[in-house]
């Protein structure tokens, strides 16, 4: 369509600057024309490096396709041509720029060759997409943005460490290929690893993601996290490491979803939970594995977005989330209802939903690897997906118990937006072959075999069934009004508060030494005064002068003594 | 449509079909795992009804842990909102009487963000 030299990025920067300029209809026009020509370019872009700059000896490569980049550049195009659309009704000029250029810094990242304009667009991402979480204009927005900025430019700060240790081992700047050997290696690794919300480091996200405008949090949902698994699949498959760290991440978020009243929270946990299974995915390093994460990843961006674009347009029409707050809107929001249920039967892969086709490649890669116990972790986590995601988010927000909020479906913008994601969501559910064809390998996979549907519905309707079960018998834990520690207590409270206690004794203790010094050395001076009465008497008539004089006259002495010994 | 409209689950006739309904699927599904040939990856997979009952067992030692996860996790819902408050008592449990008592903050700040992008 046009010169093949040119980023998919630039077209979303000029985005940027047009959201800026332009209000109206004719901003929204131009910001959903802008994924669509994106898009439809892209489509027809080959493999191979575009674009190649010297910088100071090293060559930077900004714009890299392959298999690998074209796959994830495809699906953040999707993702932000579904996010625009949701977003048409938004006026607020700060959140439709920070969108355009937040997608831009995605669709950069994935092209990126080289290991600083990953850097660049590493960084591009954080500063991005913080507005959307402070265009929320509330305090808790404020504070959980500001927590957000400070993981996210760490981890770009360790990312960059990292990288000019890979130069000066290496000297090349590329990025291919890294493993875990040398500092370099683990440092990027763990740069990869804090925005991938591994264990311990996810707590930004579960913070963050929910204080998020109601479409800030889509577009969050779909970016960030995808491109740390983009780089992980890029930098490290087949490290054993991530196979352990994945499966952690697979099953911790599912307990905390459980109890959890936020639900765009829950949903937040789920995220990790879902990333898990694709750092499961790269870890195993197979191609069918490979396959796996790569193709979850595609679906998860769509059932994900789809989700937070369901409970979006509940907290848009309500101005509540708490489960505790919500119930009943079946009965005025029915399209959003149904959607939801769409997207939450895709997220817990039932047969016939995107899910299924994706999830099933790393499943099947685990135990063909002779993964058992990780096998397991991942059966259980779906288990798990299904009773929070699946069952837990449309139940509170649309059935339970009757809240008496009477909320009309979301504006026609936001329902055509979850519209085209479930269609998405089942299109490619009941027909893979599109979304296999576009894997890094050809595996030759296919999910609908009599064993694997029977042992996957088998598996979900017996977790609906304890569901019901539990319900029935009053051992569901109820929404309640409340706040779950997670790891971010530690610094959000054990360390604040840790710090306030050592400088409180901090400062007593500097004030007891302070009004000791000062005691004595007023004993000190009453002493020599008295001791000088007699001196006084003759060398001055006034008191205070007289002390001067004995003073003048020790320094004058402390002098000389000083000179003699030097 | 008026407020006395009848809903679909207003009725909890209706509730029981639903119901029903999976418990017919699951009874089903149980049947078909005896007369479906499987071909097994796993020897685990060889038990009989394994995914149904891994399936039941794990969501309700996952519900189980998660309730029993609230007793030490659980805090007023203001919690991090004024950090003197909560200064001195930070490690101990607090119980669900307290998880209520930030209901009228919430309201406001629910009314609060409202419209931030209407």
């Amino acid at each position: 369509m046009w010169m093949l030299e040119l980023p998919p990025f630039v077209l979303f920067l000029i985005g940027g600057l047009i959201a800026a300029t332009t209000r109206g209809k004719l901003r929204g026009a131009l910001m959903i024309a802008i994924p669509v020509i994106s898009g439809l370019h892209l489509w027809t872009v080959p493999e191979g490096v575009h674009l190649q700059l010297m910088f100071l000896d090293y060559q930077l490569v900004p714009y890299r396709a392959d298999k690998l980049s074209l796959m994830f550049g495809y699906i953040f195009h999707i993702a932000a041509f579904i996010a625009i659309i949701y977003s048409l009704h938004v006026k607020d000029t700060i959140q439709q720029v920070a969108a355009m250029l937040y997608a831009g810094s995605a669709i950069g990242a994935v092209f990126a060759g080289d290991l600083l304009t990953l850097f660049v667009f590493w960084e591009l991402l954080a500063f991005t997409s913080v507005f959307l979480i402070w265009a929320r204009r509330t305090p808790q927005a404020y504070s959980a943005g500001m927590r957000y900025l400070i993981m996210q430019v760490l981890s770009g700060v360790i990312l960059l460490v990292g990288a000019l240790f890979y130069i000066a081992d290496t000297g090349s700047i590329s990025f291919d290929f890294i493993g875990l050997e040398g500092i370099a290696g683990w440092l990027i690794f763990i740069a990869f690893g804090i925005k991938c919300a591994f264990p311990f480091a996810h707590t930004w996200l579960t913070d963050a993601y929910p204080e998020a405008t109601p479409t800030g949090t889509v577009l969050l949902s779909a970016f960030t996290t995808k491109v740390a698994v983009y780089a992980l699949a890029r930098g490290y498959p087949g490290t054993e490491l991530l196979i352990y760290i994945g499966a952690a991440m697979t099953c911790f978020p599912i307990f905390f979803a459980v109890i959890e009243n936020d639900l765009r929270r829950v949903l937040a946990y789920s995220l990790i939970n879902q990333v898990g299974f694709m750092v499961v995915g790269i870890g195993i390093g197979t191609a069918l594995a490979l396959n796996g994460a790569v193709s979850h990843a595609f679906n998860d961006v769509i059932f994900k977005g789809l989700l937070f674009m369901s409970m979006g347009a509940v907290l848009h029409m309500t101005g509540r989330i708490n489960g505790s707050d919500l119930g009943g809107l079946y009965k005025t929001m029915p399209k959003t209802t149904i959607l939801c249920i769409v997207g939450a039967a895709s997220i817990s892969a039932f047969p016939l939903f995107s899910g299924f086709v994706s999830k099933s490649m790393v499943m099947t890669a685990a135990i063909e690897t002779g993964h058992d116990w990780v096998w397991l972790m991942l059966l259980f986590a779906s288990a798990g997906v299904f009773h929070h995601a699946g069952i837990k988010i449309p139940y509170f927000a649309f059935f339970a118990h009757d809240s008496g909020i009477r909320a009309n479906d979301p504006p026609n913008n936001m329902v055509l937006a979850m519209f085209i994601a479930a269609c998405l969501c089942i299109g490619i559910g009941i027909y893979p072959a599109a979304l296999y064809s576009l894997l890094p390998y050809d595996t030759g996979y296919n999910p609908y075999d009599a064993t694997h549907v029977l042992a996957q519905t088998q598996l979900l309707l017996f977790s609906a069934l304890a569901f019901v079960w539990l319900n029935l018998k009053g051992m569901y834990p109820p929404e309640l009004r409340s706040t779950h520690l997670d790891v971010d207590w530690v610094y959000r409270r054990l360390v604040p508060n840790a710090l306030q206690r050592m400088f409180a004794v901090i400062w007593r203790v500097d004030g007891e030494v302070r009004q000791a010094v000062l005691g004595k050395l007023n004993q000190g001076q009453q002493l020599l005064t008295r001791k000088s009465k007699g001196a006084g008497s003759f060398i001055s008539s006034t008191y205070p002068s007289g002390n001067m004089v004995l003073w003048v006259a020790i320094i004058l002495a402390a002098y000389l003594f000083m000179v003699f010994i030097g | 449509m008026d407020n006395e409209k009848q809903y679909l689950f207003d009725n909890p006739k209706n509730i029981q079909r639903v119901l029903y309904l999976l418990y017919a699927c699951c009874t089903l599904l149980v049947i078909l795992d005896f007369v479906i040939h499987r071909h097994v990856y796993h020897s685990w997979e060889n038990l009989p009804i394994f995914y149904p009952i891994y399936g039941f067992v794990g969501c309700v030692i996952l519900v189980l842990i998660a309730s029993w996860m609230r007793t030490f996790l659980m805090r007023p819902e203001g919690y991090y909102d004024e950090p003197e408050a909560n200064d001195n008592n930070h490690s101990t449990p607090t119980s669900d009487a307290d998880a209520t008592s930030g209901h009228a903050t919430d309201v406001k700040k629910d009314i609060g963000d409202r419209n931030v992008d209407a």
